[in-house]
């Protein structure tokens, strides 16, 4: 599937739409590091949660559950929740 | 190298001076004289850099802890003064927790130490939340070191996020003995000085006679807040602490700090973050006081910017403020934002919050103003390049 990355995470795929393949959340994720190696921590922490100000969406619907299934026609956008000074 | 052929080789050297701020890092290249800096930066724009240490047993490996305000926290590692940068494939990261409980993640990488003259790649990080962790590859891998982490008394030690300082209680100040590689100091704040004899297989608290806040029990170790700890090169069993309640030493074996700090002028006080030892004396220390009256405002006591040395290991104090702002100037300076060189006569350098790098080419005689208009100041190395 297509994956849309921000501009923060764009060092790792120097490209700003990549693709990445998965039946989950999680192994979207987990693909993402195999071809980027080191994205995923920045995203996820050691105990399997999303960081709190990263946002993923999915056919315009929020993400938080790493085992919720996605379409491979579809696009995952990666967001960083823009906040503070 | 003996104390003198260290001072009299060491103005031959090439100093840079790394700096870490909330919104990058800057290398400032250091002239024979100390008296031109050339500035090399600003590398990884926008992150956060809490530590950047160059490796005193190459003279060019450096090494950066970072993070963004959005991202998790990561380690990068050059080898060529920053020209390339390659991130750690596996930053600190706490030990997944087993289902159904609570585990930690690491929030930032707070301190980086190199490990012992005799392993050249190793090295350590503090964390926050408070961890030790130990990279035995140049800090291209990391591993959670010692117990401690999953401790739990430790962690009870260690407390919660709601304990910690205001960005989140951290592990700092690991010292290695330079006799004994196996010989091991850290600090947390909250949670006191902890000592290794076994290369880190068993911690042991090292708080006595170490204040805490008027009204808790300082046999809980949770209410100990050192700031920053510093052993002196010249005699390793001499330690200087900066604590929330006062400034210490320690003299080994002894296990009992005295606070030194009660020798500061009454309307200063001894209350700071950063502490820096002298090279090649170990009576000689700096402070920078700041103002923890009220509310803690943590800024210069009433506007008026000085370091304090002593050079009689804390009996007496001495101000030095000539050439800092006479009124007015409310600064910060971070635990890790104080340093020395290696020079003779010593070069003392400090960051302030506010974005100002300073320097006393004379062991804090006199100070002047390297730059200016720099993002908060996080932390100020002086290291000798290769």
């Amino acid at each position: 599937m297509k994956v849309l990355i921000p501009g923060g995470l764009c060092s790792y795929t120097s490209a700003a739409r990549v693709e990445a393949s998965g039946a989950t959340l999680r192994e979207v994720l987990d693909d993402l590091d195999r071809r980027y190696p080191g994205i995923r921590f920045r995203m996820v922490d050691e105990q399997q949660r999303l960081r709190p100000h990263v946002r993923l969406f999915f056919a315009g619907e929020p993400l938080r559950d790493l085992d919720r299934p996605l379409r491979a026609d579809g696009e995952l956008i990666i967001l960083q929740a823009l906040s503070g000074g | 190298m003996t104390a003198d052929s260290d001072a009299s080789a060491c103005n031959t050297r090439r100093l840079v001076l790394l700096v870490a701020t909330r919104k990058g890092a800057w290398l400032f290249h250091g002239d024979a004289r100390r008296g031109a800096w050339r500035v090399d930066g600003p590398h990884f724009l926008g992150h956060i850099i809490s530590h950047l240490v160059l490796d005193p047993r190459d003279g060019k490996t450096l090494l950066a802890a970072a993070k963004t305000g959005h991202l998790g926290p990561t380690i990068f590692r050059s080898t060529d003064l920053g020209v390339n940068w390659r991130e750690a494939a596996r930053p600190p990261a706490f030990r997944q927790a087993a289902a159904g409980t609570a585990g930690r993640a690491v929030d930032h990488s707070f301190w980086l130490t190199p490990a012992h003259a005799d392993e050249p790649d190793a090295w350590y990080a503090g964390t926050s939340p408070q961890g030790l962790f130990r990279s035995g590859d140049g800090g291209l891998t990391w591993s959670p070191f010692s117990p401690i982490n999953e401790d739990p008394q430790y962690r009870k030690w260690m407390g919660t996020e709601q304990d910690g300082t205001p960005d989140g209680p951290k592990l700092h100040s690991i010292i290695v003995d330079p006799r004994d590689r196996r010989h091991l100091y850290f600090a947390m704040s909250g949670g006191g000085v902890h000592e290794s004899r076994d290369g880190g297989e068993t911690f042991a608290p090292l708080v006595d006679d170490m204040e805490t806040v008027e009204g808790f029990d300082a046999s809980d170790l949770a209410f100990h807040d050192p700031h920053c700890v510093r052993l002196c090169p010249s005699d390793p069993d001499r330690l200087y602490q900066q604590n929330h309640c006062g400034i210490y030493r320690l003299d080994r074996p002894s296990t009992r700090w005295v606070r030194i700090g009660r020798t500061m002028p009454q309307e200063i006080g001894d209350i700071g973050f950063p502490l820096v030892v002298h090279p090649r004396d170990a009576n000689t220390a700096w402070v920078f006081p700041m103002d923890a009256t009220t509310v803690w405002p943590r800024t210069s006591p009433g506007g008026r910017p000085a370091a304090y040395a002593t050079r009689d290991a804390g009996a007496t104090w001495q101000r030095q403020d000539v050439g800092m702002p006479a009124g007015q100037a409310w600064w910060t300076i971070k635990r890790q934002a104080m340093t020395a060189d290696r020079f003779d006569p010593v070069g003392i350098y400090f960051g302030t919050t506010s974005g100002e790098l300073w320097m006393s080419p004379d062991e804090g005689r006199r100070w002047e103003c390297i730059a200016r208009h720099l993002p908060e100041i996080y932390a100020v190395e002086a290291a000798d390049l290769a």
